[in-house]
């Protein structure tokens, strides 16, 4: 499913280059559930940025679904962001002007689906996430909860291969956390790879695999 | 992405930031309405002029005296230091042997105290013949223009303005009376129903009597100038060369007068009003691309502001191009729109002018809505490419990370 090989990410801060990724191999394969610690500047982020291709490798493979996406240019990556990858943010990342369905739908238009068969998928997305009944609302008429769920809908509605979540319940209080995580944890239930950056210990040790970051190097990888 | 959700898109936008948008609005049509009303004023200067020309029938000729040209310096006259002779009813008179023409009209003009009753006021005075009625298009209220008038006969009669009429003889018939005009009387024959001016003379406080009775009242035999009606407009190069070989012939050889054609001084106001109309759109254009800039700087405030949606947008599959459209989309429905309400505004002032100054025809040109709306479009397009670009081009991890 992902495959990433001697891959490498380096800054240039100044004169000083810094290895945010350096020489990392890793192989996560379909429906797994993996998730990535670290302590700041680890490069967990990075590594999200780069298996979701709004970062390019400085140097290494990285072959996702089959295809190395090393050689892509701005164009074939998006329409990979598109069809392939998920995105829930830790700031949800809403259209603050567009309704809960709109913001659904935005992936659908910017690919070009028909409005028929954009409607029966932001209705299936939204009833997915329990928000059936909150598809009119502005993002800042929902709870947090509310509004990152409206953002996983938007981030299953084109069926990705994979769902990248950053944070997934950084900005939420506990009960809406726990409320996004089984709702996260079904969708990998559900066969769709899930890969989440965490702070959160607990979370951590909820999935089947634990990745630990330091430096830009993998220093733990554990089946739980 | 399909037409629709790109006008949606960039239409919430729009809608999602009222005051901005607004002041967009606001900044185009003021360029539109400018382009509108300046070449209204333009386009009305220049129907106001010619048509005070075409009013005086295109078939005319004026003959003015004295001409601005170096002669060669073989003639006695010029040896003496002559001054241009006179242009006189005798010259005006000598015309008569051309067939070509129709009426002859000499003009005197200058100013006097006219009496009636006690009652005095400084009017203005022209000499002419009964053919002045027909080259200037004047039009009688009541009773005759000079009746009985002839280039060589000057019965004592004289026709009034309206003004004249009701200033001098109040509730009084003014026709019949006897008018003391300087040192002379005339008897009223008729008043004048024209409303506008005659070589400068405002018709309804002229007083107009024979030509030979004004050259006497004001002591100078020079006429003004000679106005001249062609049978036909295809004969007026023929006589123009005809009048210039007679009044030379009488001028001792010397050609002291000019001859000016009535149509091609109405064309060359034209031209000079139609540049000047354009010279005006094109100076109200300048507030058009200024709007333009504008719209350009507030578009990159957007774009920064908005690197969160735009860092988002990407991360959902949005590609260049389309990040790229979105915001020239903005652009252009930001000055499109600012350019319809600017033509609505500037042709509802316009509409306003008319009834404020009715004198004055306030007349927009077609072409100025047209060229203002397209200058707008263009300079939406033009000044909205810099900021889109810089949207599209953004790293989407900086972009996410920017501004929430």
């Amino acid at each position: 499913m992902i495959n990433l090989e001697n891959l490498c990410r380096h800054f240039e801060v100044g004169n000083q280059v810094v290895r945010a990724l350096d020489e990392v191999d890793l192989v996560i394969n379909k429906k797994e559930y993996v998730s990535i610690m670290g302590v700041s500047g680890s490069g967990k982020s990075t590594l999200l940025n780069i298996l979701g291709l709004l970062d390019t490798p400085t140097s290494g493979d990285y072959v996702l679904s089959g295809i190395n996406t090393s050689k892509m240019n701005d164009d074939e990556m998006a329409h990979i962001r598109s069809t392939k990858i998920g995105f829930v943010f830790q700031s949800f990342h809403l259209i603050p002007r567009l309704t809960a369905a709109e913001n659904v739908e935005m992936p659908m238009v910017l690919s070009g689906l028909n409005p028929k068969e954009r409607q029966e998928k932001v209705d299936n997305a939204l009833a997915r996430v329990s928000l059936t009944d909150r598809s009119d609302h502005r993002p800042e008429q929902l709870s947090g909860g509310q509004r990152q769920r409206v953002a996983i809908a938007r981030s299953i509605v084109m069926e990705p291969d994979v769902l990248l979540a950053d944070e997934p319940t950084g900005n939420l209080d506990s009960s809406s956390s726990k409320e996004i995580i089984k709702l996260i944890e079904e969708l990998n239930q559900g066969g769709l790879t899930l890969v989440v950056v965490t702070h959160d210990k607990d979370l951590g040790r909820r999935s089947n695999r634990l990745i630990e970051l330091l430096d830009g190097k993998i220093i733990n990888d554990n089946q739980n | 992405m399909r037409f629709y959700d790109l006008i949606f898109l960039a239409f919430s936008t729009l809608v999602r930031y009222p005051l901005r948008t607004l002041m967009l609005l606001i900044a185009t049509s003021i360029g539109v309405m400018a382009v509108i009303l300046l070449t209204a004023v333009g386009e009305g200067a220049r129907d106001y002029i010619t048509g005070e020309f075409r009013d005086m029938g295109t078939n005319l000729l004026i003959v003015i005296p004295g001409k601005n040209e170096t002669s060669g310096g073989g003639s006695p006259a010029d040896l003496a230091g002559v001054a241009p002779r006179d242009l006189t009813v005798e010259d005006a008179i000598s015309l008569r042997q051309i067939e070509a023409i129709k009426n002859i009209a000499p003009i005197v003009i200058g100013e006097t105290p006219a009496q009636f009753n006690g009652l005095e006021r400084s009017v203005p005075i022209i000499g002419t013949t009964p053919s002045f009625l027909a080259v200037r298009k004047w039009e009688m209220a009541t009773g005759n223009f000079l009746p009985g008038v002839t280039l060589d006969r000057s019965p004592p009669v004289c026709v009034i303005g309206k003004e004249v009429e009701s200033e001098l003889f109040g509730k009084n018939k003014a026709i019949g009376q006897w008018l003391r005009v300087g040192d002379r009387r005339c008897r009223v024959t008729g008043i004048i129903g024209t409303e506008g001016r005659a070589v400068g003379i405002d018709a309804q406080k002229v007083v107009v009597m024979p030509v030979s009775l004004a050259t006497a009242l004001f002591n100078r035999p020079s006429l003004f100038r000679i106005g001249i009606e062609a049978r036909n407009t295809w004969e007026m190069e023929q006589i123009k060369k005809d009048i210039i070989r007679i009044i030379k012939k009488r001028h001792q050889g010397k050609e002291d007068i000019t001859v000016i054609r009535q149509d091609s001084v109405m064309k060359s106001f034209d031209n000079i009003f139609n540049v000047l109309t354009m010279a005006l759109g094109s100076i109200a254009s300048i507030s058009l691309f200024v709007a333009g800039i504008l719209i350009m700087n507030v578009m990159l405030v957007a774009v920064s502001q908005r690197q969160a949606e735009i860092g988002l947008l990407k991360a959902i599959g949005a590609k260049n191009n389309q990040i790229n459209h979105l915001f020239i989309t903005e652009a252009i429905i930001l000055s499109g729109s600012g350019a319809l309400l600017g033509l609505v505004l500037g042709h509802t002032v316009t509409q306003i002018l008319k009834v404020a100054f009715p004198t004055f025809n306030f007349l927009p040109p077609l072409w100025a809505s047209f060229v203002s709306l397209l200058v707008a479009l263009i300079s939406g397009v033009v000044f909205g490419l810099l900021p889109a670009r810089r949207a599209a081009k953004l790293d989407p991890v900086i972009a996410l990370s920017g501004n929430k």
